[in-house]
């Protein structure tokens, strides 16, 4: 890669166009929006912190998980194991919450304010991903950058992607140019199928909606299991967003900023 | 040690700050307004695809029902008028139909166990997120409506209720589009029994395709308007007033 020759005449061709204005502005509507959604969500989780499985779930029924507190020590609980979380979980910042203030919208508990804001950031949130797959269906962004290539696709190589990144390899030089193998199929688990399972699980818990949409209560098993993936896929996207900003600040934060701002990127120079 | 900047107090402190803006930005009355926005389209949206308007909430059998339904709310009203009426049996309680109507009706509660009755299995969904579902069998509202001679100008169906939380009546309000909707019925009885003193006796309102605070319980009057405001605080109901809950609970 060293010895190809340099590409067309630019005052530094290591600075690349990578990323294109509707994408940008895609990007920083979504980084608002997941946060005002997880926030308010767990404001609306405090209101009833216990899952169900199935149609029907209620205080008097078995909740496979729960958050809660004995006084003033929070714990969460799951198949039958009590994990103490005092601090952070059930009981932080002087209040028995389960999520603690500091995570919320609003910060202290206010259900009606934290449904208005969750349900009018989620039409900000599914408008913003339709636009997004209409944009990258017509400028191909979706073929040309997301999607694996028939190389990038065998096991083979997916298994060095694995490696290389848990070794804290990331690319350099000309294969910086491109996102690598586990970007694309982590972009694509969140747009194509956290992003769908929420708003259908979403969708799934609105009585008009179960009146309208019967199937959504078939497809998830009732509004209680739809409850449930509602808050997996919620805590997934969580995840997403620790491993996005893990790796963001590997790959070097002030380069990839300026990228996801300006467009500007600049190829970490290879190492020989 | 005070005075001393530890990492853990920047952080509570930094936090507290970012804390206070969010509130404060959520607090400001055009923010309110323009996250109501998100209610109205929410509310057009599910109207538009609910369609001819009649699509019926999910029924279940007596198989699926909650091995118990929780009493939520009020549990037990405190006026003296309704404790005379538990005594009684709820012999002398009638039910008034009135407002935007031709002929005021006064109906004993052995007037509506023997008018036709829809009985249904449902789901009870509450705002907080919990649901059970139960049998509910009960007068349908269109009924009543009809044979009162609903006027053209009523635009509401009011629900006054003899519960209240710390002096302030609970009651709540549809539209007529729930109002005539199939499933929407006055309940008398519940899993088969008469409705208990807990979950709303004599008669609980039943609109399937809504939230839990909706299903007002201790249904005294129905009162037919062709606006909500100047009924308390005019927003359509005890928790819409007091709470700032949504007047649309489909969502």
């Amino acid at each position: 890669m060293m010895t190809e020759p340099a590409p067309a005449p630019s005052p530094d061709p290591a600075v690349i166009y990578r990323t294109r204005l509707p994408v940008r502005l895609w990007h920083w509507t979504n980084a608002v929006t997941v946060f005002v959604m997880l926030m308010s969500g767990m404001m609306i989780f405090n209101a009833h912190p216990h899952l169900y499985w199935g149609a029907y779930g209620a205080n008097f029924d078995h909740a496979w998980f729960e958050i809660g507190n004995h006084g003033t020590s929070g714990y969460v609980k799951t198949a039958g194991i009590e994990i103490p979380t005092t601090g952070v979980l059930g009981y932080a910042q002087g209040t028995d919450e389960a999520f603690p203030p500091l995570v919320t919208i609003p910060s202290h508990y206010d259900l009606s304010a934290a449904r208005r804001w969750h349900f009018f950031f989620a039409w900000l949130l599914v408008g913003a991903w339709f636009a997004f797959l209409v944009y990258g269906l017509i400028s191909r962004h979706l073929w040309n950058d997301l999607a694996l290539t028939r190389e990038e696709a065998r096991p083979s190589s997916l298994w060095r992607d694995i490696k290389a990144h848990a070794r804290l390899h990331l690319p350099r030089g000309e294969e910086a140019r491109h996102y690598n193998p586990l970007q694309k199929l982590a972009y694509i688990g969140v747009l194509g199928v956290l992003l769908p399972l929420m708003v259908l699980t979403g969708l799934a818990m609105s009585p008009a909606m179960d009146a309208a949409w019967p199937w959504l209560l078939t497809v998830f098993d009732g509004r209680q299991s739809a409850r449930s993936v509602h808050f997996l896929c919620a805590a997934a996207v969580a995840l997403f967003i620790v491993g996005h900003l893990a790796m963001v600040v590997l790959a070097g934060p002030i380069n990839e900023l300026r990228s996801m701002i300006t467009g500007w990127y600049r190829l970490p120079r290879d190492v020989p | 040690m005070s005075g001393i900047v530890t990492r853990r107090n920047v952080l509570i402190g930094g936090g507290g700050l970012l804390l206070a803006g969010c509130d404060r930005i959520a607090a400001s009355p055009t923010v309110r307004q323009t996250l109501t926005l998100g209610e109205t389209v929410s509310r057009s949206a599910q109207r538009l695809l609910i369609g001819d308007r009649q699509s019926l909430a999910p029924e279940f059998t007596r198989a699926e029902m909650s091995p118990i339904f929780r009493v939520n709310g009020s549990s037990r009203p405190a006026s003296t008028d309704y404790a005379g009426h538990v005594a009684s049996g709820f012999a002398d309680w009638s039910l008034v139909v009135d407002g935007l109507v031709a002929t005021p009706l006064a109906l004993s509660l052995a007037a509506l166990r023997s008018a036709p009755s829809r009985t249904q299995i449902t789901r009870h969904d509450c705002v907080e997120g919990w649901s059970a579902i139960a049998q509910w069998t009960g007068v349908p509202l269109g009924l009543l409506l009809r044979r009162a001679g609903l006027s053209s100008r009523a635009k509401y169906i009011v629900f006054h209720c003899a519960d209240d939380y710390a002096g302030k009546p609970y009651y709540e309000s549809i539209d007529l589009v729930d109002a005539f909707h199939p499933q929407t019925i006055l309940a008398h009885t519940m899993n088969g029994a008469p409705l208990s003193v807990g979950h709303g006796a004599p008669l609980r309102l039943r609109v399937e395709r809504q939230l839990g605070y909706k299903q007002a319980k201790y249904v005294m009057q129905i009162t037919a308007v062709d606006s909500l405001a100047g009924i308390y605080a005019g927003k359509g109901g005890y928790w819409e007033d007091n709470h700032d809950y949504q007047w649309y609970a489909g969502i």
